[in-house]
């Protein structure tokens, strides 16, 4: 086998660097996330940054990303202002709990109340494993696997901070609650937080992920996520990725399903530089019901990469993935999705289905859809499509009178409405309309009254 | 109002209309009727600017000004209308907000303001009632998973919408039972005016029963092998156009 001596320099340059800083990276937290740390790294190690010849990773090279310098934020970047003073959350009528990271730390300021009376938790990753030792300790890590996805690797050796919510049996979240990620530097930099959701059997939530970078320089976010649905829980779960185009997005997550758990998962990724998207779900017990989607509008050099390991293990379970793509310009993307369906898990219906517009000859989509069947008696689909917009449709507009343009945009509308329509938060769904629709009309897509536009930034 | 001049159209490099000839005055009603596989849909394509026709020769004037040089939308908003012969569903696009894209894509071509949306319901009220369409059609996305009668209603009843000056109406009329049929009719006969045109393009002369045309042409093999009066639809139908075939053969 062939070495690439650049990917082992870079390797080595985050092993040594992490070993440098274990002290501070352990500092603070107990003994039950550190432990992880250098079983992590050298999982890593093992494993390098994901380029081309990684079969997950086939269409995404994460090498010319990571070479870059950034600064690293092993310690939470003191600032001297507000940040409720440059960043307000501009969607009418949904009222949430927010919590905003800066950087992938949790930003204090901005805390809600962290235990709320029936019992639900919402803090910091830090000081929930600190606080509650316990129930950290049970799910931290737990469905996250370094061992398979050197992203993850990395990020269990360098995670500090994230978001951590509890919330109990048989309890409901009064209101979603909204993780506002922030990126904000005078220099490029790059950051791994860590969130850990825990979803007590019965318990009913909803949590929307908002990812924004508020100033121009290059940032690199490695996120992991990790989801535990228990027996009965139902929850939502909406991401909207926006920054700018100097941002290299890559997110992990993790989600294990207890039985007849329900968890319907959407991504809006409205602009982003280069975003990898990894999704593994474990169906784990009977009678779950998972929907995962994603759309994805991009243009000029984005790329959007969307991995998905569904994992059938239990019997009678029904699972939905859409993702479905506008691509602009020179834009590429790639969608793998993989549905294991194993020998127990009869009755299983798994479905998949990735469509994509590509609106020039430039654009490009690879999409590879899998099934791996063990058992005898599913019902299993997947499918895709890449094209153009229908002829017939767009004549039967232009027909009416409708100009090209805006029979254009009908069309492209009515392709992500399938997606959006199933947000489950009204008010959400109605904004994130109206953003997609100022998306694809190429005008600016930001979401808040900040003083940055990460629309903007883009188009620079 | 219109004059087709020796109009040649083919498609992939095979000849479908070969030398139209074609006038339509304000306030009159032609058929063109003809087999399957005359050039009956091209020609209705053709006036309507689907670009998967090439047009080899000939010329086609709309109020005097050069009709194939304008986009779809362009003739359109000029006033005409082409009722589809298959209707495309579009999912995900509301028959609402189509509807009132077209109309006020019209309204800002005659220089007027976007319409109110109550005067926009209003008026789609009355539009509805008139093709008995049922109102929650249009609480629905275009054509979607309407039937094939409700297809062809709201054909009609996006032409009253936009009130065109000539509608071409591609075989409106066949799969149709005798009760929509009749409703389709009455739609068109009720916004027949002295200075709109219209033409209806059928395979059956059922249709001309209830749409009593000025005019009555037979298209076969890409040309108008003859032109009559409503008479020429009857003896059609009594003779077959195996009739007109044998004819044209023997020329």
């Amino acid at each position: 086998m062939s070495i690439d001596a650049q990917s082992i320099d870079l390797k080595d340059r985050f092993a040594d660097f992490f070993y440098k800083n274990l002290e501070t990276l352990k500092d603070g937290l107990p003994e039950h996330i550190n432990e992880h740390r250098e079983k992590a790294i050298q999982s890593f190690q093992k494993q390098g940054i994901p380029n081309k010849k990684v079969e997950a990773y086939k269409y995404t090279d994460l090498n010319p990303a990571f070479e870059q310098k950034y600064r690293t934020y092993l310690r939470p970047k003191s600032i001297d202002f507000d940040l409720n003073d440059i960043f307000h959350c501009d969607v009418p009528a949904l009222d949430t709990h927010v919590v905003l990271l800066l950087n992938g730390w949790y930003y204090e300021a901005k805390t809600p109340q962290k235990k709320l009376p029936n019992g639900v938790i919402i803090t910091s990753l830090r000081e929930a494993a600190n606080e509650y030792p316990d129930l950290v300790k049970k799910h931290y890590n737990q469905y996250a696997d370094p061992e398979k996805e050197s992203l993850t690797a990395l990020n269990t050796a360098f995670a500090q901070d994230g978001v951590f919510i509890y919330v109990p049996r048989g309890k409901t979240l009064d209101k979603p609650v909204q993780v506002i990620n922030l990126l904000m530097d005078e220099e490029d930099g790059m950051s791994q937080h860590r969130n850990l959701f825990i979803m007590e059997e019965n318990s009913h939530s909803q949590v929307v992920v908002c990812d924004h970078t508020l100033s121009q320089r290059n940032f690199l976010t490695n996120s992991v996520t990790e989801v535990y649905a228990g027996q009965n829980a139902q929850m939502d779960f909406v991401r909207i990725q926006n920054e700018h185009n100097g941002s290299t997005q890559l997110s992990n997550f993790y989600l294990n399903q207890e039985r007849d758990s329900r968890v319907m998962a959407n991504t809006i990724s409205l602009h982003g530089g280069l975003i990898r998207n990894n999704y593994n779900l474990r169906l784990n017990g009977e009678n779950c019901e998972n929907s995962t989607m994603g759309l994805y509008l991009t243009d000029r050099g984005q790329h959007i990469d969307s991995y998905v390991h569904m994992d059938h293990a239990y019997p009678h379970c029904r699972s939905n993935q859409l993702f479905k793509g506008v691509l602009d310009d020179y834009a590429t993307g790639a969608f793998n999705g993989r549905i294991l369906v194993r020998q127990d898990a009869q009755k299983t219906e798994a479905y998949q289905a990735n469509n994509n517009i590509l609106l020039t000859d430039d654009a490009k989509m690879n999409s590879k859809p899998q099934l791996e069947i063990y058992a005898d008696d599913v019902k299993c689909s997947h499918g895709g499509t890449s094209g153009q917009l229908n002829g017939d449709a767009m004549f039967y507009l232009r027909s009416r009178g409708i100009p090209l343009k805006e029979a254009q945009l009908l069309l492209m509308y009515a392709f992500a409405h399938e997606v959006i329509g199933e947000i489950n938060i009204t008010p959400l769904q109605d904004r994130i309309h109206e953003l997609v629709e100022k998306r694809l009309r190429g005008e600016l897509s930001r979401c808040n009254y900040c003083q940055m536009h990460c629309g903007d930034a883009g188009k620079n | 109002m219109l004059q087709i001049k020796n109009l040649h159209a083919s498609i992939e490099g095979n000849e479908i209309l070969k030398g139209i000839n074609l006038e339509v005055n304000k306030g009159e009603i032609h058929a063109i009727m003809g087999p399957n596989g005359s050039g009956k849909s091209t020609l209705a394509s053709v006036l309507a600017g689907r670009d998967l026709f090439d047009i080899t020769d000939g010329e086609i004037l709309y109020e005097g000004k050069n009709l194939l040089e304008m986009a779809p939308e362009e003739r359109a908003r000029e006033g005409i209308f082409l009722g589809f012969q298959y209707p495309v569903e579009i999912p995900g696009v509301s028959m609402m907000n189509f509807l009132k894209t077209a109309v006020n894509e019209q309204r800002k071509h005659r220089g007027q303001d976007p319409m109110k949306s109550s005067d926009f319901l209003k008026m789609m009220r009355e539009k509805k009632d008139l093709v008995e369409i049922d109102s929650n059609l249009t609480n629905r996305s275009v054509n979607e998973g309407f039937s094939g009668g409700e297809k062809k209603r709201n054909e009609i009843f996006q032409m009253a919408m936009l009130d065109p000056q000539l509608s071409i109406l591609d075989e409106t009329d066949s799969g149709l039972d005798i009760d929509a049929l009749k409703i389709v009719a009455h739609g068109v006969n009720k916004l027949k005016s002295p200075e709109n045109a219209t033409i209806v393009i059928t395979h059956y002369q059922r249709l001309l029963n209830y749409i009593i045309p000025d005019k009555v042409h037979v298209l076969y093999g890409g040309q108008i092998v003859r032109s009559g009066d409503k008479d020429l639809a009857i003896e059609l139908e009594e003779k077959g156009y195996d009739w007109l075939r044998k004819e044209t053969t023997n020329q």
